[in-house]
């Protein structure tokens, strides 16, 4: 299994604990991510300046992995929006002479060929659950796990051809659950991260993202288990600040998916970035390492 | 929404001129986005939805429609609020008119920048893009710190957005 690996901006320089769980994880189930140098931005953040040159952008890294014959694995479920957007927007009615012919005047061509997908829906659809057990040396029993899928990885529900369901999402605890550990619901499961309006309204942005830390201490879960580097900027990267901000304390670790994983096929600590976390994960861990 | 709150904060001049207007008009009619929105019969699904709507009085996705159908272009278009959306697209997908209330915003959003008003930041953020081909420019410190984590080295410099966008 051979996927063309699209980092974005945010995983290379700031979510490097994501990246390197990534990749150790994917190693362990024979996936082989290959490495594009030209990849440019998604254009997610350009979206809402103009959405012409986001889509232009999308077009570009989809055109860089049609040349390789592959399909894209993303990690950012931004990424996975923007993109998953631009190969679904091929295939509608829509008329993209007038942006191909941007690309062209270029030297690229995007024929509408590449698949996208998120890391986790790769895991989920395309790998053998008995596969993935079998990888698997620790079992993360008693171990409590509160999910959070933010937006991007399902929606807009009209491009990712029914994959999950935005209403009652499953599949990240249904892979969460292969490792023994106790998926806990909670209350505005399906809330936002509100990481996008941080730059525009950090009271409001912070506001959101401490609701759900509330739901989650509420529930008495042990960590998060996510799959975007912007959730992992609102719920760990300012969990402290949320804590100074609200006068609250929550102390609650949270990890990707992918080193959840990786913990439970007895990958070391570095190679998958724990030590990167900013809530501490050492303590939760303990009986692991 | 409190009642008469949609032109908060938007109480300066007109400085749009109505054949500019009558432009932004015809452009965002234009978008397939925004075609479905006269649809929307003001069930509140979309406030009651999002996550933004709850906590800040002056958003709501349902005003911005309102706004729209009842020909407010220019509050609409400096409405500050317009950048509170996360697209998160709760709003969008329960929509019961199938409006496609998130990109609708998205294009206002396209729409506002254009006419010369964004917040500070966004500018700043496509010149940022559109030089250095990332929102987060990496630099030599950056390779060696991927380096010694065994991380492939990723390229310093970018010109290729600048050549696919940087013209329009």
């Amino acid at each position: 299994m051979k996927y063309a690996l699209f980092l974005g901006c945010t995983i290379p320089a700031r979510a490097r604990n994501y990246e390197l769980s990534a990749r150790s994880v994917a190693s362990r189930l024979g996936i082989e991510f290959i490495d594009i140098q030209d990849f440019v931005c998604c254009g997610f953040p350009m979206k809402g300046i103009d959405r012409r040159a986001a889509w232009l952008m999308g077009a570009y890294n989809l055109a860089l992995v049609e040349n390789k014959g592959l399909d894209v694995c993303t990690l950012c479920s931004s990424c996975t929006s923007a993109l998953t957007e631009v190969a679904h927007s091929m295939a509608s009615e829509e008329d993209h002479g007038d942006m191909l012919a941007s690309l062209e005047q270029m030297g690229f061509q995007y024929t509408g060929k590449v698949k996208v997908r998120h890391i986790a829906r790769i895991l989920f659809e395309q790998v053998d659950r008995e596969k993935i057990r079998k990888t698997f040396e620790k079992d993360l029993s008693g171990l409590r796990v509160a999910v959070h899928y933010g937006c991007h990885y399902f929606k807009p529900s009209e491009v990712y051809e029914g994959f999950d369901d935005p209403e009652a999402p499953y599949t990240i605890e249904e892979l969460v659950r292969l490792t023994g550990a106790q998926v806990v619901d909670y209350p505005g499961k399906k809330r936002c991260c509100g990481g996008p309006v941080l730059p525009v309204e950090e009271k409001a942005a912070l506001t959101v993202a401490k609701q759900k830390l509330d739901d989650i201490r509420e529930v008495g879960a042990d960590l998060i288990c996510l799959v975007c580097p912007f959730c992992a900027l609102m719920y760990d990267g300012n969990q402290k600040g949320i804590e100074a901000e609200f006068e609250e304390s929550y102390n609650i670790p949270v990890l990707y998916l992918t080193q959840l994983l990786g913990v439970a096929m007895g990958i070391d600590r570095k190679p998958l970035g724990l030590n990167l976390n900013v809530v501490k994960t050492k303590k939760l861990l303990e009986r692991f390492y | 929404m409190e009642k008469g709150t949609c032109n908060q904060g938007t109480q300066r001049k007109l400085v749009l001129s109505n054949e500019r207007i009558a432009g932004l008009l015809k452009e965002l009619l234009d978008c397939s986005e925004a075609q479905g929105i006269s649809a929307c019969f003001m069930c509140r699904t979309c406030s009651s939805s999002c996550p933004i709507a709850t906590l800040e009085k002056g958003f709501d996705p349902v005003k911005l429609i309102r706004m729209c159908l009842y020909g407010l272009w220019d509050q609409l278009l400096r409405d500050p609020t317009l950048w509170l959306c996360t697209s998160c697209y709760a709003c969008q997908e329960r929509c019961p008119q199938g409006i496609k209330i998130a990109d609708f915003i998205t294009v206002l959003k396209n729409l506002a920048v254009k006419k010369g008003e964004p917040p500070p930041g966004i500018k700043a953020q496509r010149e940022i893009i559109t030089q250095a081909g990332r929102v987060y420019p990496l630099d030599e410190f950056d390779n060696k710190k991927r380096a010694k984590m065994g991380l492939p080295e990723l390229p310093t410099t970018c010109t290729v957005v600048g050549r696919l966008i940087g013209a329009e």
